[in-house]
């Protein structure tokens, strides 16, 4: 019995330091790694306990699309995984006004629930961040 | 590495999750298991089945603390914590548990 390791504490409190992680998704969600990368690297920071926003801008906002269908081309559909973020503690998702609107595309598309910004909005939540990551 | 069931082969990776999450099924649960010595109870399956329904509806396995919390959630709070997850997996429910249900090693446990 002495050889197992120790029970962790319910509340993690371990971790200490707590930055303003912010994710900038820019990319179409399949034909590059980046949002896919992106969305890993958004899990691990909450597991860690981070402050973390995420924002979808340019063609990064048909990442959250609703409804998409990745099999056909042999991709693995991970937009499921978007819907995992409210467990993990995220809940400052962001949408760029601009590129939603220049898409043809309103917060109804989206599979998870976002805040719109304009990109002034966007800059000034940049600004408040200790660490941008853009991908 | 690979387990085998009645001459089948069921291919994993060094650490024992299998690498093809659909070949899964309740006799490779229970030998996995074995391999982890761990007999699984009722309470045991309750843990692994929810993990594979998470898997269903997110295609991720969840981090120790997502789990424990959905957990608490889902059966209550004197489940929803570590003590009695660890007292089923002594060596980590993400870990184990997520090896026996057939999924891939948590996100975000390193």
């Amino acid at each position: 019995m002495s050889d197992l390791p120790p029970i962790p504490p319910d509340d993690e409190d371990e971790f200490g330091v707590v930055k303003k992680f912010c994710y900038v998704n820019r990319k179409a969600p399949y034909g590059t790694v980046y949002a896919l990368e992106s969305l890993e690297m958004v899990l691990i920071a909450a597991a860690f306990d981070q402050d973390v926003s995420v924002v979808f801008m340019d063609d990064g906002v048909y990442q959250i699309k609703s409804e998409q269908a990745p099999e056909a081309a042999g991709m693995k559909n991970f937009s499921k995984t978007y819907r995992a973020l409210e467990g993990y503690d995220v809940e400052k998702l962001y949408v760029s006004k601009e590129s939603m609107e220049e898409r043809g595309l309103t917060t109804d598309d989206f599979l998870v629930d976002v805040e719109v910004l304009d990109h002034a909005a966007l800059s000034a939540l940049m600004a408040e961040q200790e660490v941008v990551i853009t991908s | 590495m690979a387990y085998e069931i009645n001459g089948e082969t069921f291919d994993a990776d060094e650490e024992g999750y299998i690498t093809d999450i659909g070949s899964w099924n309740e006799g490779l649960a229970d030998l996995i298991a074995l391999d982890e010595k761990i007999e699984m109870t009722e309470e045991h399956w309750e843990v692994v089945n929810f993990l594979r329904e998470y898997y269903d509806e997110y295609q991720i396995a969840p981090a120790v603390r997502v789990l424990t919390k959905a957990i608490g959630k889902k059966f209550g709070k004197e489940k929803g914590n570590n003590k009695y997850l660890y007292s089923l997996f002594p060596y980590g429910p993400a870990k184990q548990a997520c090896k026996i249900a057939g999924l891939p090693k948590p996100t975000g446990c390193i």
